[in-house]
């Protein structure tokens, strides 16, 4: 136990006195966090709406104010009739269309519901997806100020449609996403870079000839990026959480555990690049090339994976960070627990076992 | 114990590394491995800890066989292999404690070991082992290969690169190390240390040419040799080359090392030769041969 403490606090030492791999390690995540939540979160301003009221009455007059006086939205046009919805989106002149049905008032006291739909232009999903969210909130900070002082209370009902892109596959959540890449770069590329080290320098033929054991040494180089890695998830959360105020719907604790499981299937990956390459500069390069690309472009994280073609498809199946956006989309977007992503646990744990498995398997206890 | 060595073959793809190597190193003994570079030292060095396998034969270190008992042979043996192999980034004293620590001891339990050698580096424990002078790596590197008190020492070329007070003071301590009872096994491409060693084997493209002290080895060498000299060293090793009666010619410090084809050979006659090669200054005395002489008489047949 001592020879492990001693190995692990060796590489503590490592870790913290080369400036690069600290960099990498904790200017990345917060670098990408900010670079992709500002660059792909648009705040919208002053976005050109119209609206189309079929009961003009008091409340949607209301409502209609408050739209207009918020700073997101500035309403470029009345429309009457239905078929004006089409030709103003075919015109290109507003992102979204506010249709309040017939005797919207009415509805509200009488059956203490009624129904505005939203309509957006989702060629730009993510500018429709932060359209429908701002009104959405408008609307319910009215519905609240109305019930007030009445027991029963009133209802408005959003109907968002999407037209163009209904199902709005293409929406890019972020944080899942650089949390995926940037957990798997940390873990998997500085691991097998701080064991091809070991190789390259020639301090692994000293490891070797010495009473430590393989796994003493595996488990040695990665606990320290077992920790590291943690660090970062938390930090990319929080992140997430206070500067894009993104809520975490699920449970933290069941977030935590699925990285976890993720960050040690990384490892067991980048342990088995380690004992394919003889460099720190291929074990980078098979990194990058074998790891990163795959995880950005096939994951999901970008690019929808049901607009793929079927072969590339069928690829993505095999990329464990497929499966964690899957996860971390479940828990931290739609707040669901272990009983909806099990199957998604499972063959993210399949992997790992395997990985880890084979890696064992491949590691050398000799030169050749 | 010590070390024993039988018929160990060992070939890369093409190349063989080691043809048939055969020799014990005594308990106790400061054995050196002689040879250039290419030689198949550092392989030998490798199979014999553990780091390589054989192609075939068998080999023991300290009781141990190398591939059966890989795990105790690991335990029980210190190795400084050719290249320097500790972490730049951490300082001499951090070096020194991870590797008593690995092999579960302290620094404190073996010091009388590195006691010597240590107490020359201590003035810089703290400074990064990557920031050290070529001899005082070794220095560090030796104390690192000794922490542990191991039976059997593998030096791979400990003093390539070195500088020469620092190389006369390594080979006194390996004396002294020797003392205490531990067995040595160190290559050298440097002749001259050769001398220092209780028995030497001179290797040379993966077979062994000869195994013996380093006296018997000298002692070997049948020819006279001759130290020859003149104002014109070029042209001297040209004209002796180019003597029909040459056995062989190798520059030799400020000598050419000049031995001669017939058994008897007049030294009189060679200035002669020399002379009518319009070279002046001439010397030619008879000496005694070193290893190196016997190394190329070797290596030539």
């Amino acid at each position: 136990m001592k020879r492990f403490i001693g190995f692990i606090k060796k590489e503590f030492y490592h870790i913290f006195r080369d400036k690069r791999s600290l960099f990498i390690l904790f200017g990345m995540p917060i670098a990408q966090i900010l670079l992709f939540g500002f660059a792909i979160t648009n705040e919208i301003n002053n976005v050109d709406i119209a609206i189309l009221d079929h009961s003009k009455d008091a409340t949607t007059k209301e409502i209609i104010n408050k739209i207009a006086a918020s700073k997101y939205f500035s309403i470029k046009q009345m429309i009457t009739r239905e078929a004006g919805i089409a030709s103003v989106f075919q015109k290109g002149q507003v992102k979204a269309v506010l249709n309040f049905e017939k005797d919207f008032s009415k509805n509200l006291i009488k059956d203490h519901k009624a129904t505005v739909q939203i309509i957006t232009d989702a060629t730009d999903p993510n500018t429709a997806n932060t359209i429908t969210n701002y009104v959405n909130a408008i609307l319910q900070q009215y519905q609240k100020e109305l019930n007030k002082d009445i027991t029963i209370a009133y209802q408005i009902v959003p109907e968002t449609r999407m037209v163009y892109n209904p199902e709005l596959k293409s929406v890019y959540m972020f944080v899942p996403g650089v949390m995926t890449i940037i957990l798997m770069l940390v873990s998997a590329m500085m691991t097998s870079i701080s064991i091809t080290r070991e190789k390259e320098l020639g301090t692994m033929e000293i490891l070797l000839v010495s009473p430590l054991k393989p796994f003493q040494v595996i488990i040695g180089k990665v606990l320290p990026y077992i920790f590291l890695s943690i660090i970062n998830a938390l930090v990319i959360v929080m992140l997430s959480i206070f500067i894009f105020n993104m809520p975490v719907q699920g449970s933290l604790f069941l977030l935590g555990l699925e990285s976890v499981l993720f960050i040690i299937s990384a490892l067991a990956l980048g342990i088995l690049i380690s004992t394919i390459s003889s460099t720190q500069q291929t074990a980078m390069m098979i990194s990058l090339m074998g790891l990163m690309l795959p995880v950005i472009l096939l994951s999901g994280f970008i690019f929808p994976i049901s607009s793929m073609p079927l072969p590339l498809q069928i690829i993505s199946n095999i990329i464990p960070a497929k499966w964690f956006i899957i996860i971390l989309k479940g828990i931290m977007l739609k707040g669901v627990g272990l009983q909806y992503i099990w199957k998604e646990t499972l063959i993210l744990l399949g992997m790992t076992v395997f990985f880890i498995a084979l890696s064992v398997k491949k590691y050398k206890i000799r030169l050749e | 114990m010590g070390i024993t060595i039988s018929n160990i073959s060992k070939s890369y793809k093409k190349v063989k590394a080691l043809q048939h190597i055969s020799f014990d190193v005594k308990p106790g003994e400061l054995f050196g491995l002689i040879g250039p570079d290419g030689a198949g030292k550092t392989t030998l060095f490798r199979i014999l800890t553990t780091l390589l396998i054989a192609n075939e034969g068998l080999a023991t270190v300290a009781g141990f066989d190398v591939v059966a008992d890989y795990k105790s042979i690991r335990k029980n043996v210190g190795y400084m292999p050719g290249k320097f192999s500790l972490y730049q980034d951490l300082t001499v004293k951090e070096n020194l404690t991870f590797f008593a620590t690995i092999f579960g001891t302290t620094i404190e339990e073996n010091y009388d070991l590195i006691k010597e050698i240590y107490v020359q580096i201590e003035p810089f424990k703290n400074r990064r082992a990557g920031k050290l002078s070529g001899g005082m790596k070794q220095k560090l590197a030796l104390c690192c290969a000794l922490i542990h008190k191991p039976e059997v020492l593998f030096l791979d070329e400990p003093t390539t690169g070195v500088d020469p007070v620092s190389r006369k003071e390594f080979w006194e301590m390996l004396k002294r190390l020797q003392q205490k009872g531990i067995t040595i096994l160190v290559s050298t491409p440097y002749m001259d240390e050769a001398a220092l060693c209780d028995r030497i084997a001179l290797i040379q493209d993966g077979k062994i040419l000869e195994i013996d002290t380093p006296q018997a080895i000298v002692k070997h060498y049948s020819k006279p040799i001759y130290n020859v000299r003149a104002h014109n060293m070029y042209q001297l090793i040209n004209s002796l080359k180019e003597y029909q009666y040459n056995h062989s010619v190798y520059p030799f410090g400020e000598y050419v090392h000049y031995t001669d084809k017939r058994t008897s050979f007049n030294p009189e006659e060679l200035k002669m030769y020399l002379e009518s090669e319009n070279l002046t200054n001439i010397e030619i005395k008879i000496t005694v041969a070193t290893i190196e002489d016997t190394f190329m008489e070797l290596a030539k047949s």
